[in-house]
């Protein structure tokens, strides 16, 4: 066994520095991070959207925002919040630590997990370039027919989608693959019930993609042909259907609320056993719990649509659903309390923010259920009581979700550690600016204050709780500028403490391996023997159940006699890096672009059409792996 | 009996109190800010008394449940947080089946326990009312107007009663809504009296109107909550829930038509109307004797029924109205000079993009008409009461 440092077969795997490495990586975990980076801005953009919005709206009548501009900030911050910031944030940490959790190298399709990022960059630029080119989408970012389908000579509601269209792409891939990587790409031992719950509900979200997505791109062809090609599925003066834009929409936007979600409590389900010390309540309950939501989630959808006049026989039906999908997400509420009951908790950053998911998830769940009293749901429909409640969902849960896990994997990244009192500062204010913003929008919506309004009127009674809100927001703000200087301290000013394999005493398989960990991962791929592996291999119980130190400290999944030795990983091969996914994404939204500005449009999309095959070809004929000279 | 003399004997009982004070504070932010007239929480009708009962009952089951899960989580960070120089370890517990069984239970019964009367008020206030005592409306949604005929009060020519953006109705009648859109989707929406109904071109949707007996000689407010664009904050309505003498009064004066003038300054703006405005507005004029409808006719179909889709609000009794632009604006003489001077600086509009031959409207031109221009023509539309 030579020792010889530049070892050909790893250093063609995607190590290099520079912007050229990072275009052609097909590492996971490179990838992994430009999600998390290309999310974290895109949130910055939707954030600065909202408060904008906050701001027309601190009080009544005001003139800060011209009604245009403000249709088009609130569509694009649903927009971007929803497709560029959440489902990448979750595919961030999918990307990171799906393969690490099931003891894989890689992903099951590395370059189809490039070009999936790559398309999901280009899509979201591309929306984002509609602001330079005559305007960004205003037609909400559920986009009704037959409103979104009526100026069809202002292009800013095909900017909305093509991208949604060419983002589903993205999303679809990525899907594929992540449900190849857990079927086929698990260590030896890791059986579907030993697998982390953070792997479980990306599976759930990877199956519900991929059925619901076919429906709403069906209903996005429907409506870009309707403005460009003089279709008429929506017209209703020539016998097309309004209503079937909101049921292909919401067949797959409610799901979508589950994708947005489970990941979040997935990452929780990692969160709480670790800083409980306690293994999780009732894993198989929750498992099946996220499974069933899943599967019920495809049956709720019309709950979207309970004042459109569908007749009470339907609203019944999807009303009692509604109901029952409360039960599962109950579930998993009452075993996260469980997990922590008789703990030993320590409250650092992560275990805050997993706590107050817990907190907050619970108003939005509850606030859920009073959506499926139809009735009542008459008067909260698209008022600010809605609103209250899919933020409470989707920033009071989702959200906090995320962000508990990135400062619980933080360490794993950049093998620092974020500052706890910087972490704390930005709890708190993050937790208070959130209820101070959303808390008073239930009032405001029981008091009639509809949503996607510019202005209102003084005499309306809101204007109080709308100055309140507008202050939460700017506290929010202020959060988010104290977590991006953590952020800022601890890596790109090292200033953060070495964080070393297992800052937290993890239960999962990325503590056992280096911060941050080598590009193959595993330098021998673990043997699993149960769920939470690693903390079993420092832990065993002794006669009262209690857990009980049973290694060294030095416990890294690392055999005898290879330790720090770069000898033992020479065999290893990773896939090399390929410029071909990026290319073939390009072209594809050459092509979107082309598919604005019809008929000469349809040039570009030639283009684009000869880059994406080129790009495909190319990839299908090039060996994965560079020979080795 | 004081707070102050209640503490004491409950002091030692923190759960309890600890209840009150939760719901006193959210009771108290509630009414911060006053609850203004759009509140769906102080209804004035028999429909919206059974939502608003539906939603005390559940809101009040979701205060107990939330206490008790925040509760327990409190007291489970507070009670187990690791303390200084813990050396145990906890128990290794993980899981109850019995524990997850039964708290997957209690959840489905407590909805069960929801669902039944939720399902009971769904099919009651979802059947349209039937019977000759109740008023038919039908409704147009536009953008950015509602446009409201009453299919059964005719003229002596059977033209029947149509009004814009104000809607009358009798306390303690029962109106049956039949609505539909000439554009995009819109919501009518009157918190007060009911939850909102969608307003779907192509189709119609019905909602019903129960407003109290007492509620007569009050103006309740409305607005449109499906989002249907530029104009969308402004597409508001008011509802005058007369007496039922007030409203057989108004609609007998409805019925009637508008006097051509007389007088010089009258008679040149109402060649004026009759030469511009009619290009989308109607108005029934008496002449001479000979009563006629100025403006372009306009239906729609949907379903089995014909709704009127006029290009712009009917002006006959434009001068009886107390708001105009979709109830926004106070129908004063300032108000309306401004508005037929430049429509777009006191509304969001975009009339460039209108086609008046195939009923594409996007709001009010501004014709450049002259200051006396504007004033006699204000003056000609406030004599029309």
């Amino acid at each position: 066994m030579a020792v010889t440092t530049e070892a050909p077969v790893i250093s063609r795997s995607p190590g290099g520095k520079g912007v050229w490495a990072w275009m052609t990586t097909v590492d996971h975990k490179r990838i992994g991070l430009l999600y998390g980076i290309t999310a974290v801005t895109f949130f910055f953009l939707g954030g600065l959207e909202a408060l904008l919005i906050r701001l027309q709206l601190a009080g009544p009548d005001l003139e800060l925002l011209s009604p245009a501009a403000y249709n088009q900030l609130f569509t694009m911050h649903g927009l971007t919040m929803v497709f560029l910031v959440i489902m990448p944030v979750a595919a961030a940490f999918t990307n990171y630590f799906l393969p690490i959790l099931i003891g894989a190298r890689d992903v099951a399709f590395p370059r189809l997990n490039a070009m999936s990022y790559w398309l999901f960059l280009f899509s979201g630029l591309m929306i984002y370039s509609s602001f330079i080119f005559g305007g960004a989408p205003d037609g909400a970012w559920v986009g009704y027919a037959p409103l979104s389908s009526q100026l069809p000579e202002v292009v800013r509601m095909d900017f909305w989608s093509v991208g949604l269209l060419l983002l589903g792409v993205a999303s679809i891939a990525a899907s594929a693959n992540f449900i190849a990587t857990v079927f086929v790409m698990r260590a030896p031992g890791m059986t579907m019930l030993r697998m982390p719950v953070f792997v479980w509900m990306v599976l759930v979200v990877a199956f519900l993609l991929i059925f619901s997505l076919p429906s709403v791109t069906i209903g996005l062809f429907q409506l870009f042909l309707d403005r460009n090609l003089g279709t008429l599925f929506y017209a209703a003066q020539a016998g097309g259907d309004p209503l079937l834009w909101q049921h292909l929409f919401w067949v797959f936007g409610h799901p979508e609320v589950y994708v947005l979600m489970l990941p979040a409590m997935g990452i929780v389900s990692e969160v709480l056993p670790t800083f409980s010390r306690k293994p999780l309540f009732g894993y198989p309950f929750i498992v099946f719990s996220g499974v069933a939501i899943g599967f019920i989630g495809f049956g709720v959808w019309s709950h979207h649509m309970f004042t459109s006049g569908m007749g009470p026989i339907a609203e019944a039906g999807f009303g009692v659903a509604t109901m029952i999908i409360a039960v599962p997400t109950g579930v998993k509420i009452f075993n996260w309390v469980a997990t922590t009951w008789g703990g030993r908790i320590r409250l650092q950053t992560p275990m805050l923010f997993a706590l107050a998911f817990i907190g907050m998830f619970v108003i939005g769940g509850l606030s859920g259920v009073t959506h499926s009293i139809i009735p009542a749901d008459t008067q909260q429909h698209d008022t600010y009581y809605v609103v209250a409640h899919f933020h409470y969902v989707l920033f009071g849960g989702a959200m906090f979700g995320y962000v508990a896990g990135i400062y619980y994997w933080f360490p794993k990244w950049t093998g620092r550690m974020l500052h706890e009192g910087l972490g704390k500062l930005h709890f708190w204010l993050m937790l208070i600016g959130f209820n101070l913003t959303f808390g008073p929008q239930h009032i405001l919506g029981l008091n009639g204050m509809p949503r996607r309004i510019y202005t209102y009127g003084e005499g309306m009674g809101w204007s109080f709780w709308n100055l309140m809100s507008t202050v939460g927001a700017f506290v929010i703000f202020v959060s988010f500028v104290v977590f991006l200087w953590n952020i800022i301290r601890t890596h790109w000013m090292a200033k953060g403490i070495p964080g070393g394999d297992d800052p937290w005493d993890g239960r999962t398989l990325e503590w056992s391996i280096s911060s941050p960990p080598p590009v193959h991962n595993f330098d021998e791929v673990p043997i699993v023997h149960g769920l939470d592996e690693f903390w079993h291999r420092k832990y065993g119980e002794d006669k009262d159940g209690r857990a009980v130190r049973i290694a060294s400290d030095r416990d890294r999944a690392v055999p005898d006699g290879f330790e720090d030795d770069e000898t033992g990983v020479e065999d290893i091969h990773m896939p090399s890096p390929s410029y071909y996914p990026i290319l073939a994404s390009f072209g594809l939204v050459v092509g979107g672009y082309g598919l604005l500005y019809l008929p000469w449009g349809w040039l570009g999309v030639g283009a684009g059409m000869t880059l994406t095959l080129w790009g495909l070809f190319g990839w299908s004929l090039e060996p994965i792996t560079r020979e080795a000279h | 009996m004081s707070r102050a003399e209640a503490e004491p004997a409950t002091s030692h009982r923190r759960g309890p109190r600890g209840v009150t004070w939760l719901a006193s504070l959210v009771l108290f932010l509630a009414s911060c800010g006053g609850s203004g007239p759009q509140t769906s929480l102080e209804p004035r009708s028999d429909i919206g008394r059974t939502i608003d009962g539906l939603w005390d009952l559940v809101f009040w089951i979701a205060v107990v449940i939330f206490i008790l899960v925040q509760g327990v989580l409190l007291v489970s960070v507070f009670r187990f947080r690791e303390r200084k120089g813990q050396e145990t370890e906890p128990i290794q517990v993980h899981g109850n089946t019995p524990l997850e069984i039964t708290w997957t239970i209690i959840p489905a019964v407590i909805l069960a326990v929801i669902a039944v009367p939720t399902l009971q008020a769904l099919f009651d206030v979802r059947t349209p009312p039937t019977g000759d005592d109740v008023l038919q409306v039908q409704v147009t949604g536009h953008q950015w107007w509602w446009e409201f005929e009453y299919p059964d009060l005719v003229d002596g020519n059977g033209v029947p009663l149509v009004t814009a953006n104000e809607l009358h109705i009798p306390a303690g009648a029962t109106v049956n809504l039949s609505m539909t859109s000439t554009d995009v989707i819109h919501a009518f929406w009157v918190p007060v009296l009911n939850g909102k109904r969608d307003v779907v071109p192509g189709r119609i949707t019905n909602l019903t109107l129960d407003p109290d007996a007492d509620l007569a000689g009050e103006v309740l407010s409305g607005q449109c909550t499906e989002f249907c664009g530029l104009a969308h904050a402004d597409m508001r309505l008011k509802v005058f829930v007369d007496s039922p003498a007030e409203f057989n009064r108004w609609a007998a004066g409805q019925l009637g038509s508008a006097a051509a003038p007389t007088d010089e300054d009258l008679a040149s703006a109402f060649e004026l109307f009759s030469a511009t405005c009619t290009a989308c507005h109607q108005a029934t004029v008496v002449s001479g004797g000979l009563v006629e409808t100025l403006g372009p006719d306009r239906f729609i179909m949907a379903g089995d029924l014909e709704f009127r889709s006029s290009l712009a609000p009917n002006l006959t009794h434009f001068g009886g109205r107390t708001t105009f632009g979709g109830a926004i604006l106070a129908n004063d003489t300032q108000h309306l000079a401004a508005w037929i001077d430049e429509p777009a600086a006191l509304k969001p509009m975009d009339p460039d993009r209108n086609e008046v031959e195939a009923g594409f409207i996007l709001g009010m031109p501004d014709y450049g008409l002259g200051a006396d221009e504007i004033d006699q023509l204000v003056a000609l539309l406030q004599s029309w009461k």
